[in-house]
């Protein structure tokens, strides 16, 4: 199996760049830009200086002995991309793109966000390394993720609302690519995850690959051994590919991938985007599984958690679905919900929806496996930002201490 | 030969520029659209643009998104849009570009596309978001039967790439007068003479330009170094604010005459 995609950027049939005329010029000076960087060794070693003075990796690997305990079977032991600065590993790749986009001359950053994690990354590094930024998102995500729009203004960054379709990460994309091709010429476009037009899902993950480049040496130093399954919630993608990248070639490894199920089976009421009968398209500049109507219009969806809230995903995830490689399954809105107050009760870690997911995964899979087994679950992000939208979900008055 | 290859000869036996408009196909539905074509047509509309509505349009301003989602919450479709296209042939012979986003397109699946498309009257395909291999691989398959791919350049296109695309280019040239979205501008660009200069250099199809030409001053600055002068978002504008049919065409007629440079 091939994990570097061709010089146009497809894994098989899936990548690719599919944009407007407009933005080749800034893409090619991207990806010229980027293959410099990847092998510099000056680059790298700025790259893992920021990545512990400003993200504190690595992130630790931990044994979940009460969790492990609770479901009966294989071990486990958690990522925890929580623990990074800005709570999530979201980081990761900010400080990678940031430093190529420093390189570049680049003075304005853009980005899109979700769960408002990717955002918030973004805000930082801008404001650690005093650059202008304007991040774009949908009002809907805003009112679900209140706080981490005023952390965004607080760090400086403009955040922008997005008032077209459904109001969420799609069509903070759109805007951010509206922007994008208006200002090509100062503008870097510091896209979230692993998708988009070349070389965007390859460098994304890429900066995330240090996830399971940890995890191998620290899972090896704790138990000698690779582990059996890796587990990680997908949106976009990115912090799935980026534990999983590392472990592709190592067959003895499987891996699960888990989608947004959402509310429901039908179009519109969930993110899974490898449902059967799912459908290959283009959206954002790549080709990948996406989730449309039978117009080949983009179809809205739905998941408690904003992050996982998207038509379609990365390209390189696409393939290792058709090969089989990667399995990916989908977690309900409520199995999340119930993840996220297990792992909070019984780890003292609340963890963010988008990783509730994953560990909704871990709780199904690891009672089917023998206690000789080893599990690494991707935490890929804390839950504070989650904590008032989970009270609305659970329908509680967050204990009662709101004023009257 | 195409019609629109026909239509930029004969403009130039006439010593005459061409108009180009752009409506969005089924704002605020396909019989009005109909009416449209036709109409502008009649006002000397040289070739049309028809937009096909997409959930997603971003190389659009505010003005053709909300006309894209007004044509989708229509119920537009692109068979539909076709059938419209096949039943104008009697009214006129007006040349019909489509404008699309890809994945429409993907979706209606590409071979299915070129017949209907041909079927249909379609001259030529215009598609937003596709590039090199991807778009000559399409080019090949429309010219089959006779429909032009129609590319566009961007001021960011590099040398090396107008060489590419012209070489493979059909019917005529779609010049983006400046890095951005649709919509209209006040000014009217100056990038775009120098664009259009450095295309000629490689290519002897004819150009238009378009995005932000929105006044009868940017066409006729237009008029002086291209061959034909896109108007959109202009166009879309008037649709927006007139709901009865009647009054609609009206609408349109007074605008595209004062739009129009006097002969
Ligand atoms: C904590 C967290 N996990 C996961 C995701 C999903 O993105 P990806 O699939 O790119 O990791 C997000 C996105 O906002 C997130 O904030």
């Amino acid at each position: 199996m091939k994990h570097e995609p061709d010089e146009k950027g497809y894994w098989g049939d899936y990548g690719g760049r599919f944009v407007p005329e407009t933005l080749v010029a800034p893409l090619d000076e991207l990806t010229k830009a980027y293959f410099e960087c990847r092998n510099d060794t000056e680059f790298r070693t700025d790259l893992s200086g920021f990545l512990q003075t400003i993200a504190n990796r690595p992130s630790p690997l931990y044994f979940a002995e009460r969790l492990t305990k609770e479901l009966g079977g294989a071990k486990i032991y958690l990522k925890r991309e929580d623990l990074n600065h800005t709570g999530a590993h979201k980081i990761n790749n900010c400080i990678g793109q940031i430093l190529l986009a420093l390189k570049m001359g680049k003075t304005r950053i853009i980005a899109e966000t979700g769960a408002g994690q990717h955002g918030v990354a973004t805000a930082t590094v801008c404001a650690r390394f005093g650059l202008k930024c304007v991040v774009y998102m949908g009002t809907e995500d805003m009112r679900r993720q209140e706080l981490n729009v005023f952390r965004m203004r607080l760090l400086g960054a403009e955040v922008r609302g997005v008032d077209s379709g459904s109001r969420t990460l799609k069509d903070a994309i759109n805007e951010a690519l509206r922007d994008w091709v208006t200002n090509v010429s100062d503008t870097f476009y510091l896209l979230g995850s692993a998708l988009g037009p070349h070389p965007y899902p390859l460098m994304v993950r890429d900066f995330q690959s240090v996830i399971g480049r940890e995890t191998r040496s620290q899972i090896l130093a704790a138990e000698g051994r690779l582990p059996d399954i890796l587990i990680a919630c997908v949106g976009g993608g990115s912090n799935a590919i980026g534990l999983f990248h590392e472990f592709l070639q190592d067959d003895e490894v499987s891996m699960i991938g888990a989608e947004a199920g959402g509310r429901g089976e039908q179009l519109g009421e969930h993110a899974a985007r490898f449902k059967p009968g799912a459908k290959a398209g283009v959206l954002h500049g790549t080709k990948s599984y996406l989730l449309q109507d039978s117009e080949g219009q983009i179809a809205l969806t739905h998941s408690v958690s904003a992050g996982l809230d998207y038509a379609s995903v990365g390209p390189e995830h696409a393939f290792l679905y058709d090969g089989g490689r990667v399995k990916y399954t989908s977690i309900s809105d409520e199995e999340a919900l119930s993840a996220f107050q297990l792992l909070s009760s019984i780890e003292g870690i609340i963890p963010a929806l988008e990783s509730s997911h994953a560990v909704a995964q871990a709780v199904k899979t690891a009672p089917q496996m023998s206690s000789d087994k080893l599990m690494v679950v991707n935490l890929s992000g804390r839950g504070d930002k989650d904590v008032a939208a989970v009270a609305e979900e659970l329908g509680s008055d967050l204990g009662g201490t709101r004023l009257q | 030969m195409s019609r629109i290859k026909r239509t930029f000869e004969q403009l130039k036996l006439d010593g005459r520029k061409g108009f180009i408009p752009f409506i969005s196909a089924g704002d605020p539905d396909l019989e009005t659209t109909a009416e449209i074509v036709v109409l502008l047509a009649e006002l000397g509309a040289d070739i049309i643009e028809l937009g096909v509505p997409f959930s997603d349009p971003i190389a659009d301003g505010p003005v053709i998104q909300a006309s894209s989602q007004r044509s989708l919450d229509a119920g537009t479709t692109l068979g539909n849009i076709l059938k419209m296209t096949a039943e104008l042939k009697n009214r006129t012979d007006v040349p019909i570009v489509l404008f699309s986003y890809f994945n429409p397109l993907l979706n209606y699946g590409i071979e299915r596309l070129v017949s209907d498309a041909a079927a249909s009257g379609i001259d030529g395909i215009l598609i937003t978001d596709v590039i090199d291999d991807e778009a000559s691989a399409i080019s090949d398959t429309l010219a089959k039967n006779n429909i032009d791919l129609i590319s566009l350049i961007a001021p960011t296109t590099t040398d090396t790439r107008l060489e590419q695309i012209t070489q493979r280019a059909n019917g005529f040239i779609y010049a983006i007068s400046r890095a951005g979205i649709t919509g209209a501008r006040a000014e009217s660009s100056s990038e775009a003479e120098n664009l259009v200069s450095r295309i000629r250099r490689f290519t002897d199809l004819p150009i238009a330009v378009g995005f932000g030409i929105s006044k009868r001053e940017h066409i006729e600055n237009v008029w002086r170094y291209a061959d034909a002068a896109v108007v959109g978002s202009a166009i879309v504008t008037q649709i927006e604010k007139e709901k009865e049919r009647a009054a609609l065409l009206e609408r349109i007629r007074a605008f595209t005459t004062s739009l129009l440079p006097k002969k």
